[in-house]
């Protein structure tokens, strides 16, 4: 039986828009192992991006139970699902979200600001993790001065710097080029099998999907199929 | 620690960004600049004013009044009655006699400079022991009236705000030629607003027959002023009003001074209500373009706290700049700016605006106050709203 990081277990999330409940995920259950790379794929509102957020712990459901290692984060205030977020979650979005009036470097820092590391040792590890995307020259380059692709290597180096278990990607590529986002893939595929990064990654794009272990199609909120990829 | 360390990191960011939002983080600042000199300069006005009024301050001297009266205008002593007052214990004496004045304050027309607008000059009749009265009296230009001739001093404010009142001039008031020998400073009290003549010749020429509309008396000291009154009111000739020198003209400021403070409130508070709106809006469009900034923040873990004390921060940094830049401005323009109005007797009273370092810090907390409520409720409403809806902003 594999090691499994997440389990999602009869989960649905319903959004209140006024009077309208709206239903994004029914009775979805799931198990992600360890070490996976997985894709969500599936149609504009058929639920991926809420179930990535519901993973990665920047919503709750509904109703079910999300458990991510040993912690049931559906039951976690805001402030505590914070502070696992900031412990266990790096977040890679489409459009890269990196502040433009800081560096290169100091962007990946950031989320070492909410640990007890010094100023220089935050500085150490922000280096190594821009040297580990390839960006080592790049460091004190505020964001307009980089290229899309360099811009999410810089983000992706933000998710990995407190060295979480889990990176959850939102798009990763959806704003790149194809060599580019080829780039950004392989590198996600190295965090995976090298780093031991579980990976789950919502796309539209089946290429993209191709460089995960697994892919997860979603329509109208559930589960639809399975392919192993890669 | 840690909650410091996020504060201190987003505040920096926050700040660090404003040159790039420098349009929109003006507004603020203008705004707000606008408010606190405006307030500030109506508030000196009344500080400015009331100081004048409550400049005149000596507790051992006392002005004393008819019976009833409450303003030298309405006022009047006879000579006899004059006589009995001198001689009142608690009276401070020299090798002159007792230290008390008659004095006759009328107001006579006298064009304003600057424009023919004819404006109400007080001016006083008074004798020599006047100046020993009123010791604060210190000639800064010309000389000393000499008792008994057509002469004229005038007080430093009144010279600049009439026409004529300049050493060597004849000025025609109250139907006589008067020869302008000096200019006196009393060290920025009302009496700089008045022309003092000899009193004899005055009352002469207003065919008044002789007496006083108020005396000006010295007592040995203050403490002494209940006996004083105590004197007067125990004489059945006499039927006064007697009232401290400082008690006097306070008092006579209260109104005025009550009235442009409220005014002051008044103006200041709807401007205020403006800038609030530009606050809430800059504040609003800052954290609306930086939504996603902060979804981001809050994703990677940062919590809500940080995010509003950082928004507010910003908020209450250009808020002080602001209160600074107007305080400045209010006091480069009006500070010891000189201006006049009707004072409790309808004469013109002229004072100095006063930004005093207490407007200032008054104006400021004021600015502070603005940048508070500005900054409170975006910040508030970016910390609740939910981190998956604020990162779909872009």
């Amino acid at each position: 039986m594999a090691d499994n990081l997440i389990k999602i277990d009869r989960v649905s999330k319903t959004y209140e828009r006024g009077e309208m409940q709206i239903p994004v995920l029914s009775e979805l259950s799931l198990d992600i192992a360890r070490g996976e790379f997985l894709a969500l794929m599936g149609p504009s509102g058929s639920g991926k991006t809420t179930l990535l957020n519901l993973i990665g712990g920047l919503d709750k459901p509904t109703s079910g139970a999300i458990t991510v290692g040993s912690e049931r984060i559906d039951q976690l205030s805001q402030s505590a699902l914070a502070k696992w977020r900031s412990r266990n979650v790096g977040f890679v979005f489409q459009f890269y979200n990196l502040l433009p009036v800081l560096t290169a470097q100091k962007n990946v820092e950031l989320p070492l600001l909410l640990t007890s590391l010094s100023g220089s040792e935050r500085r150490k590890r922000a280096l190594a993790a821009l040297a580990i995307v390839g960006l080592s020259d790049r460091a004190g380059h505020r964001p307009n001065e980089l290229s899309g692709g360099q811009e999410q290597r810089v983000a992706i180096a933000r998710a990995i710097v407190s060295d979480p278990t889990l990176l959850v990607c939102d798009e990763p590529t959806g704003d790149l080029d194809r060599a580019t986002a080829d780039e950004i893939l392989d590198l996600l595929r190295l965090l995976n099998s090298e780093h031991g990064k579980t990976i789950v990654m919502v796309t539209h794009d089946p290429k993209a999907a191709d460089h995960a272990n697994h892919s997860l199609h979603l329509d109208k909120g559930k589960l639809v199929s399975e392919d192993a990829a890669a | 620690m840690n909650a410091l360390n996020q504060i201190f990191a987003i505040t920096l960011m926050n700040l660090r960004s404003l040159p790039a939002r420098f349009g929109s983080s003006m507004v603020i600042v203008v705004g707000i600049a606008g408010v606190v000199a405006v307030l500030i300069a109506l508030l000196s006005m009344a500080k400015g004013f009331e100081a004048t009024l409550k400049g005149v301050g000596d507790p051992s001297r006392v002005v004393v009044l008819r019976g009833g009266s409450t303003d030298e205008m309405s006022s009047g002593i006879s000579n006899q009655q004059a006589r009995l007052i001198e001689n009142k214990p608690g009276v401070m004496r020299s090798e002159s006699g007792s230290l008390a004045a008659g004095e006759t304050y009328v107001i006579a027309d006298i064009p304003k400079r600057g424009n023919d607008s004819p404006a109400n000059m007080p001016l006083r009749g008074v004798e020599a022991k006047s100046f020993e009265v009123r010791d604060e009296v210190t000639i800064v230009s010309g000389r000393a009236l000499e008792f008994g001739r057509y002469e004229l001093i005038a007080g430093v404010k009144a010279a600049n705000q009439f026409q004529g009142l300049d050493v060597g001039n004849h000025i025609p008031l109250r139907g006589v030629d008067w020869e302008v020998v000096g200019l006196f400073s009393t060290g920025g009290t009302i009496h700089e607003s008045e022309a003092w003549v000899d009193n004899s010749l005055l009352v002469a020429n207003l065919n008044r027959g002789g007496g006083y509309t108020s005396m000006v008396v010295k007592l040995e000291s203050p403490l002494d002023f209940d006996q004083f009154e105590q004197a007067l009111e125990n004489d059945p000739q006499l039927e006064s009003n007697p009232i401290r020198e400082t008690t006097y003209y306070s008092e006579q400021s209260v109104q005025m001074t009550s009235l442009i403070e409220t005014f002051g409130y008044g103006v200041g508070v709807v401007m205020a209500i403006g800038a609030i709106f530009a606050a809430l809006n800059t504040m609003y469009s800052a954290v609306s373009t930086r939504g996603v900034e902060i979804a981001t923040l809050r994703a990677l873990g940062f919590g809500p706290a940080p995010v509003v004390i950082s928004v507010m921060v910003e908020a209450l940094v250009l808020a002080f700049i602001g209160g600074a830049i107007g305080a400045g401005l209010a006091y480069l323009f009006f500070n010891g700016y000189t201006a006049s109005t009707m004072g409790g007797t309808f004469s013109q009273v002229s004072f100095d605006f006063a930004v005093t370092p207490e407007l200032i810090v008054r104006g400021i907390t004021w600015s502070l106050l603005l940048g508070l409520v500005g900054g409170l409720i975006p910040s508030v409403s970016a910390a609740r709203t939910p981190v998956t809806v604020a990162l779909r902003g872009m």
